[in-house]
């Protein structure tokens, strides 16, 4: 198959499309003055991405990113902005023209590393049945048995984290100090 | 089975976005535009705004969210899992109950450091016996 | 795939959408007239018979009204926290569904019309996910205002939010739990029609052991899964900020919460999603709880295309003794201060959720599998 051949495709087109937008929307994370925008932005990046995945039939991933990331993870960020010193407005000081070297070398890294592991493992392999939604016996099944080990690490996982962002974000306040900062 | 049951959904969305327009559009031609330096100061009971709306919200905001990032990804796992619960049998429940337990431990960790308190005296009897001398 | 087919999913989506924009202000009459009659006052009754189109006439005025601007707002932000408020709401009920599929044929062709916005394979994921949706709505809409009450507002519920669609989910787990056993159905499922299509039948299907009465007792999730259907509800009604969990816009301490800045058509919007939520939350409840839109067709009595309209009137009466709970919740509770409204979330509904979920597995995997370990 040749690019020609790929691109005669229409919904080649509209991959290409929403993969524009997420990689546009991505770039606006980074360069966003407004840590809000940014969030949004975001927002944007993410339901891209589950779109690519619709595309893909996968729609259970699909649908946990919206829920899980969108749904859950983007608004963590948004409280984590406001319980900070709150710059709800513009922000100059988010540019650190000294670490773009080393952010250029990071996500370049990364992005070989993915493209690598991504070719790696698929090659051409080509989807057959785009447009069959992958059910969830398959996912289910490969979830809880051939994946189970990394399964119960990831459950691992999110109580290390909790029990890591708690010991850092709080040191027990006495009543009389909350009643200083004023009750919600 | 097809992509085919996305489109009803995508018609909704484009007829739920053109129903918001119009919306704002048609009232936009009837509604007067008087606007007045009162009338767009931002609402405070008719006094005076003296600092910004912005402000620091306590770190409690914070836990409870990421509390639900993880009982989220619990739900998401638990619907798999619920979904083929028959064919998966006894293994299937000892599996999700390991990481239940993790969830569920989680959650106990949380509630005794008091981060699901909200009321603040209940949070008294987390004091150390410095922070009552200091009360 | 043809243009027929197209047509087809387009007049579905154009009924549904109909029908919500006009079973909304209705509710709306409702709600307000049953408040009434609960506090011993007489409601509205100027516009229309029974002040029927009071809320229509509410609706053309709010679109008369001028839409007003704080200095402090961001423009865009402040533009598009309605569209999140409207779009998940009106995609949520899209999931529902409230029929038996109708089969046409046309031009020779047999068609079978679910009479569904979409049957998704991961509905119950769908509906999680728009709910989660509709949390950017008040976000938005409390940062952008750059006002203080909307800003408290939005983040309150924001919390709150999230913290009752944990229990919702759960809840719903415990459902897709229990309908992956429904006997000859073969596993389980996420779609939504295929949760009502396991309800269908009696209970003698499951239970024979109890003896005739279970032939009278329709199979519904909401007889053994009574747990997570209290849990359901009260998850729902926190989820659509209603009384007694409506903090968002205590009006005594919050101004109008999120939305004190928001006036005419954009203020409707926020109004309009608030009921479509309502609506679209009960019928969930009695899709996945009180057997959908199962109930005896009467065949043989009444003539062919009323027969075929009854599960549609099933579904609704189920859905309306919902909605009237809802209601009746409103006219009875006063509002929860916020501690306690935490409180019943993550140390009473969700632990509850998860406990009545472990119960169930072991339950459900005893009567399956037999006992482990034998």
């Amino acid at each position: 198959m040749t690019f020609a051949d790929w691109l005669s495709d229409p919904v080649n087109w509209v991959y290409l499309a929403i993969g524009a937008a997420v990689v546009a929307s991505a770039f606006r994370v980074v360069t966003s003055q407004n840590v809000v925008h940014a969030a949004l932005f975001l927002v944007a990046t993410l339901a891209g991405t589950a779109a690519l995945f619709l595309m893909m039939s996968a729609e259970f991933v699909a649908w946990t990113l919206v829920l899980v990331y969108i749904g859950a993870v983007i608004v963590l960020f948004l409280f984590g902005i406001m319980i900070t010193r709150a710059p709800l407005n513009v922000e100059p000081g988010l540019d650190n023209p000294k670490a773009r070297p080393l952010a250029a070398v990071v996500s370049l890294g990364l992005f070989v590393l993915l493209a690598y592991t991504s070719l790696q493992a698929f090659g051409s392999d080509q989807l057959t049945d785009v447009g069959t939604p992958t059910d969830t016996v398959t996912l289910a099944e490969s979830l809880i048995v051939r994946f189970v080990l990394p399964f119960e690490i990831v459950g691992f996982v999110l109580l290390a984290a909790l029990v890591g962002g708690i010991t850092i974000a709080r040191r027990d306040l006495t009543p009389v100090e909350e009643e200083e900062r004023g009750a919600v | 089975m097809t992509l085919n049951d996305y489109l009803p959904l995508l018609v909704m969305m484009v007829l739920a976005l053109v129903f918001v327009g119009a919306a704002v559009l048609i009232s936009r031609i009837f509604s007067p535009k008087r606007p007045t330096v009162e009338k767009s100061a931002p609402y405070e009971s008719g006094i005076l705004p003296e600092t910004e709306p912005a402000q620091r919200f306590p770190v409690k905001f914070y836990m409870v969210a990421m509390l639900f990032v993880i009982f989220d990804v619990e739900i998401i796992f638990l619907f798999a899992w619920a979904s083929r619960f028959n064919d998966l049998g006894w293994y299937g429940i000892g599996a999700v109950a390991i990481f239940t337990a993790f969830v569920l431990e989680t959650l106990a960790y949380v509630w005794k450091r008091g981060a699901l308190d909200w009321n603040v005296k209940h949070r008294a009897r987390y004091m150390t016996a410095a922070d009552r001398e200091a009360a | 795939m043809d243009l027929i087919d197209f047509g087809l999913i387009v007049l579905r989506v154009v009924a549904t959408f109909a029908l919500l924009l006009i079973v909304t202000p209705l509710n709306i009459w409702a709600e307000r007239k049953l408040l009434a009659d609960m506090q011993n006052r007489v409601g509205p009754d100027r516009a229309g018979p029974w002040g029927l189109l009071q809320s229509f006439a509410d609706a053309i005025k709010l679109f008369f009204k001028e839409q007003v601007l704080p200095t402090k707002a961001e423009k865009w932000m402040f533009l598009l926290a309605p569209v999140f408020a409207v779009v998940p709401a009106f995609l949520l009920f899209m999931v529902v569904p409230w029929g038996a599929p109708l089969t046409f044929t046309i031009d020779g062709v047999e068609r079978v019309v679910p009479l569904q916005g979409t049957d998704l394979n991961v509905g119950v994921l769908f509906v999680l996910a728009m709910s989660s949706m509709a949390v950017y709505a008040v976000v938005l809409a409390g940062w952008s205002s750059g006002s203080k009450y909307p800003l408290l507002g939005g983040v309150r519920a924001t919390a709150q939010a999230i913290s009752y669609e944990a229990a919702l989910g759960l809840a719903i787990v415990a459902v897709v739990l229990y309908s992956s056993t429904a006997g000859d159905s073969g596993g389980g499922t996420l779609s939504l029609a295929g949760i009502v299509e396991r309800q269908s039948g009696t209970l003698e299907a499951v239970l024979p052991q109890f003896g005739a009465i279970t032939q009278f007792i329709p199979r519904w999730n909401l007889i053994p899964q009574f747990v997570a259907f209290v849990i359901f509800v009260i998850a729902a009604i926190a989820e659509t900020n209603r009384a007694p969990f409506d903090l968002v816009e205590a009006e005594q301490e919050l101004v109008g919460g999120f939305h004190t800045e928001y006036s005419g058509s954009k203020f409707l919007l926020f109004f309009l999603a608030e009921y479509v939520n309502i609506f679209s939350m009960s019928a969930l409840a009695a899709t996945l709880f009180l057997g959908g839109w199962n109930g005896p067709t009467f065949d043989s009595i009444l003539p062919g295309f009323l027969s075929a309209a009854m599960p549609t009137v099933w579904l609704l009466i189920k859905t309306y003794v919902i909605v009237f709970v809802f209601i009746w919740v409103r006219a009875t509770l006063p509002r929860m201060r916020y501690d306690q409204l935490m409180t019943l979330g993550w140390k009473r509904l969700i632990p509850g959720a998860l406990g009545w979920l472990i119960v169930s597995a072991l339950v459900i995997g005893i009567r399956r599998f037999g006992l482990p370990f034998v």
